[in-house]
C-alpha cells in the first residue's frame, strides 16, 4: 500500500548509453501503472531501479513516502515478477513460493499458511510439491505470481510478465492479473511493450521513448486524445493511419487535398484551428474504424464527400475486415464490417470522420490543437 | 505370447555383429593392463617374468601389499595424499567458486582478469619449481602438508575457476535478482540459489582438481622429503639399483586406484552433467 514518487530521474549505462533521461513520475496508492513503449525505450530499466536492481544515476525515487534510492531490494518491500518467471529450478513450488518468507524469517506455519492461501488464490495447490521443470509456460507464471502475492509486498512490479506465452494463454493471464488487482487491491506497475495489454490493464499508461515519458494519462484519453504523432501511432491495432496532405481553402470551406482533386472538407468545429494552416503542409491521422463505407448506418451524417478509393488488399478476421488502398503514396488501412469488399481490385467509396480524425505538424510531430 | 516374441525378434533384426565384436575389443583394451597390475600385485616375485606368462598365480600372496604399504611407507604416502587432496580439494573448490561467481557476475577486473587466471596454467610447473622451492625453505613450508595444499591450490585454481566461471555465466540473472527482491542479501541469494544451481559444476571440478592433486608428482618430490611425501612419490623407491620391485610397484597403484574409483562412482551422476555445460535450464 504505497505511492511512488520519481523525481528527476537518470541512468546512464557503460559505454555512454543514456537510458533514463529525466523521468518525473506520481503513481498513486492501489493504482494499476503501464509502462509502455518500443524495446530500448528505457521502460525495464525504470521498473529495475524502482526494484533496486539496478542504481541510481541521479534523482530520486520514493516508495510510500521514503527516499529508497541507496535502499537494499529487500528493504524496499516490493515483489517483482519477471519476464523469464525466475523460479529457482532446484526448489519446488511449495519452496519457490515460501523462500521469500523463509528468507525473511517467518515462522513455519505462518509461511505454510500464506502459502496455501496464493496457492488456493491461483489454483495451484496441486501443483505445490512439483518442481518448475514440471510445469507449462502458464503454471510457471502463476508461481510467479503466487511468490509475490504471498508477501503481501506494498508494491508490485511485473516486467513483461506475459511475453513468453502463446497468445491464447497472453489473453487468459491478463484477465487473470487484472482480476487479481482488484481483489488484492494494491500499487501495481506493469512494463510491456504490447500496447494491447496496456489498453486493457491499465488505470493510467505511462508511454515511454527514448528514456522520457512521452504522454501519460488513462487509456481512452491517450488512445482518444494523442498529443504526439508517436503515440497515436503507438496505441491501436491496426495501427492509425498517417497521410501527408496539404491543407487549402475554396468557396470558403477548408478542406486537406489528396491527389487528383480528392479532398476532405474539414469540421467546422476545427476551422478555427486549421485557419492558421492554410496552405501549409500537415499530417492526417485517422484510425482504420473511424473511415467507413459511404452509405453505411456507421458513416456520421455530414462526414463530407465521399473519398473514391481503389482496394488492392483485403484481409478477412471474421469480425471484421481489414482493406487498404493508396492515397498519396501512402498504404491506407481501413477496417470494415465483414463481406463489404471480397477482392482487391474494387473501387468504393468511403466517408472518414473527420471528428476522430488528428491533424499532426511534420516538422514537430505534435498534434496540431489550441 | 510367442508371436509376441517372434514380432520382436523380427523388429530387432540380426544382432549387431560389428559392434559387439568392437565393444568386446574396446573392453580387453581397457581391462588387460589393469589385470596385468593386479595378478603382478598377488604374484610371488618368481612368476613376475616367468615364460609363458602367468596368467593367475598358483599361491597369490598378500606380501607385496604389506612390503608396499609399511617397509616402504606406503601408507603414510597414502594418508598424506589423502589429507592434501582432499584440503586442497575443498579449498581450490571454496576460493574457485567465489572467485568465478565475481568473474561472472560483476565482471570483476574486467575482459582480462579472467583470462589472467587461465594463463597461469599456460606456465610449465618446471618454470616456478626452483622459485617456488627455494621460497618455500625460506618460510618453512617445505616438506610440510601446509605447502603442498597451497601449492595445488594454487596450481588447480585456474581450472576450476574456468568450470565454474562457465557455469555461473550461463545461468540466468533474473534467478538472483529475484533473491534478492524476495529479500535475500547478496550473500543469502549466492549460497541458496546460486551455488545450489551450479553444485553439478562445482562437483566437477572438485574431480579434476582431486585426480590432479591424486597423481601429481613434480612438486611433490621437489617440495616435500621425509614427513609430506604423498602417495606418487613412493613408487620412485621400486626402481633400485636392486632392481625393480614389480609386486609392490603394483600393490600400491591398485592402492591408489581405490579412492579414484570410489570417487567417480560417488559423484557420477554429478559429473555428466558437470561437464555437459549449459545443460542448465531454468
Amino acid at each position: 500500500m504505497a505511492n511512488v514518487e520519481i523525481t528527476g530521474l537518470h541512468k546512464w549505462y557503460g559505454g555512454g548509453v543514456h537510458a533514463v533521461r529525466g523521468i518525473d513520475l506520481t503513481i498513486p496508492d492501489k493504482q494499476f501503472t503501464v509502462l509502455v513503449g518500443p524495446s530500448g525505450c528505457g521502460k525495464s530499466t525504470l521498473l529495475r531501479m524502482i526494484a533496486g536492481l539496478e542504481q541510481v544515476d541521479d534523482g530520486t525515487i520514493e516508495i510510500g513516502g521514503k527516499i529508497v534510492n541507496d535502499m537494499r531490494p529487500r528493504d524496499r518491500d516490493v515483489a517483482m515478477v519477471f519476464q523469464d518467471y525466475a523460479l529457482y529450478p532446484h526448489m519446488t513450488v511449495r519452496n519457490n513460493i515460501g523462500f521469500g518468507l523463509k528468507a525473511r524469517k517467518f515462522s513455519p506455519q505462518e509461511i505454510e499458511q500464506r502459502v496455501t492461501n496464493a496457492a488456493e488464490m491461483l489454483a495451484i495447490t496441486l501443483l505445490l510439491d512439483r518442481l518448475p521443470r514440471q510445469l507449462s509456460g502458464g503454471q510457471r507464471q502463476r508461481v510467479a505470481i503466487g511468490r509475490a502475492i504471498v508477501r503481501n509486498p506494498k508494491l508490485f512490479l511485473f516486467d513483461e510478465p506475459l511475453s513468453n506465452l502463446d497468445a491464447q494463454l497472453r489473453d487468459e493471464m491478463r484477465v487473470e492479473i487484472k482480476r487479481l488487482h482488484q481483489e488484492i487491491a494494491t500499487t501495481i506497475i506493469y512494463v510491456t511493450h504490447d500496447q494491447i495489454e496496456a489498453m486493457t490493464l491499465a488505470d493510467w499508461i505511462v508511454l515511454m521513448r527514448d528514456g522520457v515519458i512521452e504522454q501519460q494519462g488513462t487509456p481512452l484519453d491517450l488512445f482518444e486524445r494523442p498529443a504526439t504523432r508517436f503515440v497515436a501511432g503507438f496505441l491501436g491495432s491496426p495501427r492509425m493511419n498517417f497521410i501527408e496532405t496539404r491543407i487549402e481553402q475554396a468557396n470558403g470551406t477548408l478542406s486537406l487535398i489528396f491527389d487528383q482533386d480528392r479532398t476532405l472538407p474539414i469540421d467546422a468545429s476545427r476551422h478555427a484551428v486549421a485557419q492558421k494552416w492554410i496552405g501549409r503542409n500537415v499530417t492526417l491521422g485517422v484510425r482504420p474504424e473511424h473511415i467507413s463505407r459511404s452509405g453505411d448506418n456507421t458513416a456520421r451524417s455530414g462526414a463530407g464527400a465521399p473519398l473514391k478509393v481503389l482496394i488492392d488488399l483485403v484481409q478477412p478476421t471474421g469480425t471484421r475486415t481489414y482493406a487498404q488502398f493508396r492515397l498519396n503514396e501512402t498504404e491506407v488501412t481501413v477496417e470494415l464490417p465483414s463481406h463489404t469488399v471480397e477482392h482487391p481490385g474494387t473501387t468504393i467509396e468511403l466517408m472518414v470522420d473527420m471528428s476522430r480524425a488528428i491533424l499532426i505538424d511534420p516538422e514537430t510531430q505534435n498534434v496540431i490543437t489550441e | 505370447m510367442e508371436r509376441d516374441m517372434q514380432a520382436r525378434r523380427k523388429r530387432a533384426g540380426p544382432p549387431p555383429i560389428f559392434r559387439i565384436i568392437f565393444l568386446a575389443l574396446f573392453i580387453l583394451f581397457v581391462l588387460i593392463p589393469l589385470y596385468w597390475v593386479f595378478v603382478t600385485s598377488i604374484k610371488p616375485s618368481d612368476d613376475y617374468l616367468a615364460v609363458p606368462p602367468v596368467w593367475f598365480p598358483e599361491q597369490p600372496t598378500l606380501v607385496h601389499y604389506t612390503a608396499a604399504l609399511f617397509a616402504y611407507h606406503g601408507l603414510t604416502g597414502l594418508i598424506n595424499s589423502i589429507v592434501i587432496s582432499v584440503s586442497a580439494t575443498i579449498l581450490s573448490c571454496l576460493v574457485g567458486t567465489l572467485m568465478a561467481y565475481s568473474l561472472a557476475r560483476f565482471n570483476t577486473g574486467g575482459p582480462h582478469l579472467s583470462f589472467w587466471v587461465l594463463s597461469q596454467r599456460f606456465l610449465p610447473p618446471i618454470a616456478i619449481i626452483l622459485p617456488l622451492f627455494l621460497n618455500y625453505r625460506l618460510v618453512g613450508l617445505q616438506d610440510t602438508h601446509l605447502g603442498l595444499i597451497l601449492a595445488y591450490t594454487v596450481f588447480t585454481l585456474p581450472v576450476s575457476v574456468w568450470m565454474m566461471f562457465a557455469y555461473f555465466r550461463q545461468m540466468p540473472r533474473s534467478l538472483e535478482e529475484a533473491a534478492l527482491v524476495d529479500g535475500c542479501t547478496r550473500w543469502t541469494a549466492f549460497w541458496r540459489v546460486a551455488v545450489p544451481l551450479a553444485a553439478p559444476g562445482i562437483v566437477a571440478a572438485a574431480v579434476f582438481t582431486f585426480i590432479a592433486c591424486w597423481t601429481e608428482f613434480f612438486f611433490a618430490i621437489v617440495l616435500t622429503s621425509r614427513d609430506a611425501f604423498t602417495l606418487p612419490t613412493v613408487f620412485r623407491a621400486f626402481l633400485s639399483f636392486q632392481g625393480a620391485q614389480y609386486g609392490e610397484a603394483s600393490a600400491l597403484a591398485i592402492v591408489s586406484l581405490v579412492p579414484s574409483i570410489v570417487l567417480g562412482v560417488l559423484v557420477q551422476k554429478h559429473l555428466v552433467r558437470g561437464l555437459t555445460l549449459g545443460a542448465l535450464r531454468g
